[in-house]
């Protein structure tokens, strides 16, 4: 069991007021044995109202902690629920086998494809095994590995996003967590299948890049990508990491956000109340997403996908230019 | 008046708390050189005179502390005279995301440096060898990369691919990727490094060169990827920053972490140049890596 019970996010406490009435009141009918069926349906009712209102109305800190959530599913999750015989593989070759990254052989649909993805635990336990998802430069390395090796046979990478950073420690620095990211992202710019990025849950700034660069870019509903932690960019800011609520109105985190700032492809709709209520239909509407999208991108011919990869980051950049004179200096 | 002259002076003067110098407490004091006769090494504490610093590379002649330098005075030190020009000086920034100040901030930046951006970039010659340059200003926004610096080293990069030019990068970004253009700075990471895959596609030498500081996602990008990497003495080089990594492991970091000396015994770079030695170690590798065809065809003036 996670200990996403104890999980609690403000916005949804008008929610659990509502819900604690209506259980009270059903015990309270079956106890006196009286018909309370009215009541409680008038009370569902507004339960509804209520939950349909808040996520309409959702603020962008308030997304991030939903796609904080403890309950949210993890990459094997979702893994599970999207490919058909997932064959994990493991290893970097260079240094040892990072739990916090995971990649592996599967079929989408009946489309060999290799998953890549960050993996964080699903309780205190398998959070310390995981490092809390934060991959080393082994991680990355071994990511690269297996987007190579499928590269070689001409499968497509489906990449699974969810990472608050990339570990900050010094074992990773002494491994070179910097240069394991940056060949990642430069590799994964001239790798010849079909790549599709999803952020389904924290896209924390070089460590969701390091396995982020494709030809589409998929986002969850509640997902967030961010250049710097809200934590962190609150810190430099306002010289306070809780205002980290301010922080991400000012970077424009969200799906949305990403979305206006063609930076990604497409928005995932999650379930009402987000992904971990329902995890199977979130999965569901991610595998519809890649299924839709890779099926035109393998019809391409040779050559075209890479060049339309490198338009799509080429053009990201807003700036104007003025009247200066080039020349000597 | 002459009876001014022998006006009783103070027996002391009052020196300023730091805090009334503007200085936050618990930060490191400014490393820019104030323009003063005289000046204090960051490193060894000792005071230095202006000119003897300025005619030793700004280097400290007591203790090799290696000052930062600006672009203009990098490029003047590395690059032949009069062989340097300067390509896109005119891309300026604007505010994607609306980000608190930013404008201020950039203006600032253009005025402190006298640059529309953080870096500058063109083609030059070191020991009459053409090559096409990047160069990042530490003091535009502690060397940050956001649209245009993503823009111009793409460029740069893309120039050199096409003329088949080598190129010779210098960073100075202890910022990283510019936070102020949240997602957009992200995927100049991307920009840059995508285009890099296209001098290695048509096999040009690139030559990286970190200054103190190269960080974050300056690091975790091109600066990281060169054919061969070379660091100046003592600079801070590395992913994460130092603050963060202590409050996220709990504990005090090893001295010397992250710098130059570090990165060499870890393998992350080639070698430590020390700054007298640059220019020289530079033409050498881009003499090693001559390619006929450019030997033989000297770089047009409209390059």
């Amino acid at each position: 069991m996670r200990n996403g019970n104890s999980y609690s996010m403000d916005f949804e406490k008008p929610l659990r007021e509502l819900e604690r009435q209506i259980k009270e009141i059903e015990l309270f009918a079956k106890e006196k044995e009286i018909d309370m069926s009215e009541e409680i349906a008038r009370l569902q009712a507004k339960e509804e109202a209520l939950k349909k209102k808040i996520y309409s109305e959702l603020t962008r800190w308030q997304k991030v902690q939903i796609a904080r959530h403890p309950k949210r599913p993890t990459f094997l999750e979702f893994v599970e629920m999207i490919f058909t015989g997932f064959l994990e593989l493991h290893g970097d070759r260079l240094f040892r086998d990072d739990p916090a990254m995971i990649g592996g052989l599967a079929y989408l649909d009946e489309i060999p494809v290799t998953v890549v993805g960050q993996q964080k635990g699903r309780d205190t336990k398998e959070n310390i095994y995981r490092n809390f998802g934060m991959p080393h430069p082994e991680g990355y390395r071994k990511a690269l590995r297996l987007m190579k090796q499928a590269a070689k046979f001409g499968r497509p990478i489906i990449s699974l996003i969810d990472v608050v950073g990339a570990y900050p420690g010094i074992e990773a620095e002494e491994r070179g967590q910097g240069e394991a990211v940056a060949r990642s992202i430069m590799e994964m710019a001239a790798l010849e299948p079909p790549i599709i990025a999803v952020l389904t849950g924290e896209g924390g700034s070089g460590g969701a890049l390091g396995i982020g660069v494709g030809d589409r870019i998929l986002m969850l509903e509640h997902a967030y990508y961010s250049v710097i932690s809200p934590e962190g960019c609150a810190s430099i800011l306002w010289k306070n990491a809780t205002a980290a609520p301010q922080a991400v109105e000012a970077l424009r985190v969200t799906a949305k956000d990403l979305l206006e700032l063609q930076v990604i492809d497409e928005i995932i709709p999650e379930p009402l109340g987000g992904a971990h209520h329902d995890p199977e239909k979130t999965a569901q509407a991610i595998k519809e997403a890649l299924i839709r999208y890779l099926t035109p991108l393998l019809e391409y011919p040779a050559g075209r996908l890479l060049a339309e990869r490198y338009e799509k980051y080429r053009k990201i950049g807003f700036f104007e230019e003025i009247e200066q004179p080039e020349g000597n200096i | 008046m002459l009876k001014d002259l022998f006006k009783p002076k103070p027996k002391y003067v009052t020196i300023k708390r730091p805090e009334e110098r503007g200085i936050q407490p618990g930060q490191p004091e400014k490393k820019e050189l104030p323009d003063g006769l005289w000046v204090k090494c960051n490193n060894c504490r000792q005071i230095i005179y202006h000119k003897d610093l300025e005619g030793n590379l700004k280097v400290c002649p007591k203790c090799n502390y290696h000052f930062r330098l600006r672009a203009r005075e990098r490029i003047a030190y590395l690059f032949d005279a009069d062989s340097v020009q300067e390509s896109n000086p005119g891309l300026i920034s604007k505010n994607p995301l609306g980000f608190p100040e930013y404008e201020e901030k950039i203006e600032k930046a253009r005025k402190k440096t006298g640059l529309n951006e953080g870096v500058v970039t063109g083609v030059a010659k070191v020991q009459n060898i053409p090559c096409v340059f990047s160069v990042m200003d530490f003091g535009f926004m502690g060397g940050s990369m956001g649209s245009v610096v993503g823009e111009k080293i793409s460029r740069a990069f893309e120039y050199a691919a096409k003329h088949n030019l080598p190129v010779v990068s210098v960073t100075a970004g202890g910022g990283g990727a510019r936070m102020q253009e949240g997602i957009i700075s992200l995927m100049q990471m991307a920009k840059t490094c995508q285009a890099l895959n296209r001098l290695h596609e048509k096999k040009i030498f690139y030559l990286s060169i970190l200054t103190d500081p190269t960080m974050g996602g300056v690091f975790a990008s091109f600066a990281s990827l060169g054919d061969i990497v070379i660091a100046e003495p003592g600079a801070l080089i590395g992913f994460a920053g130092p603050r963060v990594i202590e409050q996220t492991i709990r504990q005090t970091l090893p001295a010397g972490f992250q710098r130059s000396e570090f990165l060499l015994e870890h393998g992350i770079i080639d070698m430590i140049v020390e700054r007298k030695n640059l220019r020289e170690t530079v033409a050498r590798l881009l003499r090693f890596h001559q390619t006929e065809e450019v030997s033989r065809e000297e770089v047009s003036a409209d390059a």
